[in-house]
């Protein structure tokens, strides 16, 4: 890990980006575990440095597309944690008013075009983003973030060629976390890199540790340059880890039966994202250490008190589900 | 007899086939270790070439049951939820149901395809909707949506003995009911519905989970002095329209109970039938009780007020008492 190319306030970016997302993800579990949220949640914990790494070479036009586990790219993208816990309340102060819910969060806003619970069903639509920076001449590029298991969808395949066929200004970012819930993903696939399936589309396949938010971050640099530059679009793959299950409380249901490889486990653990950054930015001496806790303090700080306002937001009015219907 | 939960029951008619006939195996995603958990335990007894975990790839897995169907094998393809049947649907829809017809009759299609139907927890709309009604529109597709553990093990047994495609559609919110399941062998018939109480001023027609909206239903009225018959579909197509067709003659009131979104709703196709086969004995117009037309919402309280609920059949079943 080494950021000799990487201003200094970008790598605190970087860091906060990954901190807010950690303990977001942390409160939310503990909420989950406490019966305090409706439906589930799938956590991002050990695999902040990739939002946070990709979102960081983005402008704010640019726009990304999410997945079920998708918290973290809406933080990464800028978005508000506040609206973002109202939402996981299921509370009319929400991001989509509490009937999007925790794999629905969007923030038009800011280009976080959506989160989608169906598996693959970003790839298209990110395709379909990059379709209109293209037709008008803009320089936004369209991210989208998925899944080792979603590149096992149709429209894996068919959303990379189309957005070759056309040159598209589209960065697909692969989070092969190596497991689709309790598939490994070797059980899936018969390779060992799914950036490889990007030569088939004649677009570049990369690979790049999930784990190094700098990689990470030059990476898209250059896929961004590409595809501002009309030379099309690019597949990253991200090799990361999931430090939890695939949703959380996933053990009631387990009920005793496993399928992760402990010693695997343990030794991805170690190469937790933040505590890399962490002691990287330390040792260092980029930011003393009493700032760097100031900083986690501050968050964490805001974390509960968006936790507190979400709790004393009110349900949504029933007249709301007859809003937002046609136009 | 012992009480058992749906989930047991389901568990119980996988294995029970799948011992009895070397040609039945299960494929789907994580269908061993079970993320509906009637699949599991399935593994350990039968080994991986009979119970395949598959990649994501719902339209790749539907259409490989196809064709193993229709090379001798006895597929069950659990496509976990009802919306992941939208990824399979040029499977089911151009191929599966069509295939017999459109070949001439060379080939039959004995597949299964099983997934979860419904809302009930709060997971947001990609994991909420209700699907039963896409697929009571195409022809030569069999579905059915069980509502309680007998009847899903006797239901889940026959279709995967029927020599066509059957859509057995299961419900979370149903998962931990139980019933008295038999221990010796039976089956329940495909296209049989099933009276769960007997009235004499309205009929009210519905299918899974709402059967216990329309029960409940049923409960109040009762002590409005108003007696609702509450007959429980179990199957949606072929559907039993004689049981619908004889007990509207005798009431004169008919309510269809229907976790669909409105328009062509299973309840859509019931009352249709209804106002066009016995509109003479009709001394009300047909009621239809469904979802709100809008798409699923993630608050429990809007999910809440968008599902058809006791309230909603309560008022539905007051209008038709409106007519004498
Ligand atoms: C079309 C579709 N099929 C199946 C599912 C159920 N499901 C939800 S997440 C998931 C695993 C996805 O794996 P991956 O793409 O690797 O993402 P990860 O959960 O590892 O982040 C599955 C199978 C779904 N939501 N959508
Ligand atoms: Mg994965």
């Amino acid at each position: 890990m080494h950021h000799q190319d990487i201003a200094v306030d970008v790598v605190l970016d970087i860091y906060q980006r990954i901190l807010r997302i950690r303990r977001f993800e942390e409160a939310v579990g503990l909420l989950f575990r406490q019966g305090q949220l409706p439906g589930f949640v799938h956590l991002y914990i050990g695999e902040e440095a990739v939002a946070a790494g990709v979102c960081a070479a983005l402008t704010d036009e640019d726009t990304i597309i999410s997945t079920h586990r998708g918290h973290g790219h809406v933080i990464a993208k800028g978005g508000d944690i506040k609206r973002m816990m109202a939402e996981l309340f299921g509370k009319a102060t929400g991001y989509c008013k509490g009937k999007g819910g925790s794999m629905h969060i969007a923030d038009f806003d800011i280009g976080m075009l959506g989160a989608i619970g169906i598996v693959g069903g970003g790839l298209p639509i990110a395709v379909g983003a990059g379709l209109s920076a293209w037709y008008s001449n803009s320089n936004r590029v369209s991210v989208c973030f998925f899944g080792d298991g979603a590149a096992n969808e149709g429209s894996f395949h068919e959303s990379l060629n189309l957005a070759s066929t056309l040159a598209l200004p589209v960065i697909f970012v692969c989070e092969n976390n190596q497991y689709g819930e309790f598939t490994p993903a070797q059980n899936a696939m018969n390779i060992t890199d799914i950036a490889d399936r990007a030569a088939g589309y004649g677009i570049p396949g990369l690979v790049a540790d999930g784990a190094d938010a700098f990689e990470i971050y030059r990476v898209t640099a250059a896929a961004v340059e590409r595809a501002r530059a009309g030379a099309g679009p690019t597949l990253i793959e991200a090799k990361t880890h999931r430090r939890g299950g695939h949703a959380e409380g996933e053990e009631a249901f387990l009920a005793g039966q496993t399928y992760r490889d402990e010693a695997e486990t343990a030794e991805a653990q170690a190469k937790d994202p933040l505590l890399l950054l962490h002691n990287y930015v330390s040792e260092n001496k980029i930011l003393p250490a009493n700032q760097l806790e100031t900083l986690d303090s501050n968050i964490t700080q805001a974390v509960a008190e968006a936790v507190e306002a979400a709790r004393n937001s009110p349900d949504p009015a029933l007249e709301s589900l007859f809003e937002d219907l046609w136009l | 007899m012992a009480r058992k939960t749906y989930v047991a029951a389901i568990q119980e008619a996988l294995a029970e086939e799948m011992r009895r006939d070397p040609r039945v195996f299960l494929m789907g995603e994580d269908v061993r270790i079970g993320v509906f958990p009637s699949t599991r335990g399935l593994h350990a007894e039968f080994g991986g070439k009979r119970v395949i975990d598959t990649p994501i790839s719902e339209l790749a897995v539907a259409g490989a049951g196809i064709g193993a169907a229709v090379n001798g094998l006895r597929p069950i393809v659990d496509l976990m939820f009802g919306t992941f049947l939208y990824l399979a649907f040029d499977q089911i829809a151009n191929q599966a149901g069509a295939m017999r017809f459109m070949y001439g009759g060379q080939t039959n299609v004995p597949l299964v395809l099983m997934a979860q139907n419904g809302a009930g927890s709060s997971a947001g709309h990609h994991h909420s909707q209700a699907v039963h009604q896409f697929f009571m529109n195409m022809p030569q597709i069999k579905v059915i949506m069980p509502s309680t553990p007998t009847d899903g093990k006797g239901l889940l047994k026959s279709a995967i003995r029927d020599d066509n495609p059957v859509l057995f559609l299961h419900s979370l919110s149903l998962g931990g009911k139980r019933s008295d399941v038999p221990e010796n062998e039976y089956l329940i018939p495909i296209g049989e519905a099933d009276i769960k109480r007997a009235g004499s001023d309205v009929t009210i027609c519905t299918v899974g989970p709402t059967v216990y909206t329309a029960l409940g239903a049923a409960k109040t009225l009762s002590r409005e002095g108003i007696e609702a018959e509450v007959i429980d579909l179990r199957s949606l197509s072929p559907w039993d329209k004689g049981a619908v067709l004889d007990s509207v003659a005798k009431t004169g009131r008919f309510v269809a109970v229907d976790e669909s979104f409105p328009s062509c709703s299973a309840a859509s196709e019931w009352a249709a039938t209804v106002a066009e086969a016995v509109f003479s004995q009709l001394k009300a117009p047909v009621q239809r009780v469904t979802n709100k037309d809008v798409p699923m919402p993630f608050s429990p309280a809007l999910e809440k007020a968008v599902l058809p609920g006791e309230a909603d059949v309560i008022a539905a079943v007051h209008k038709t008492m409106a007519y004498s």
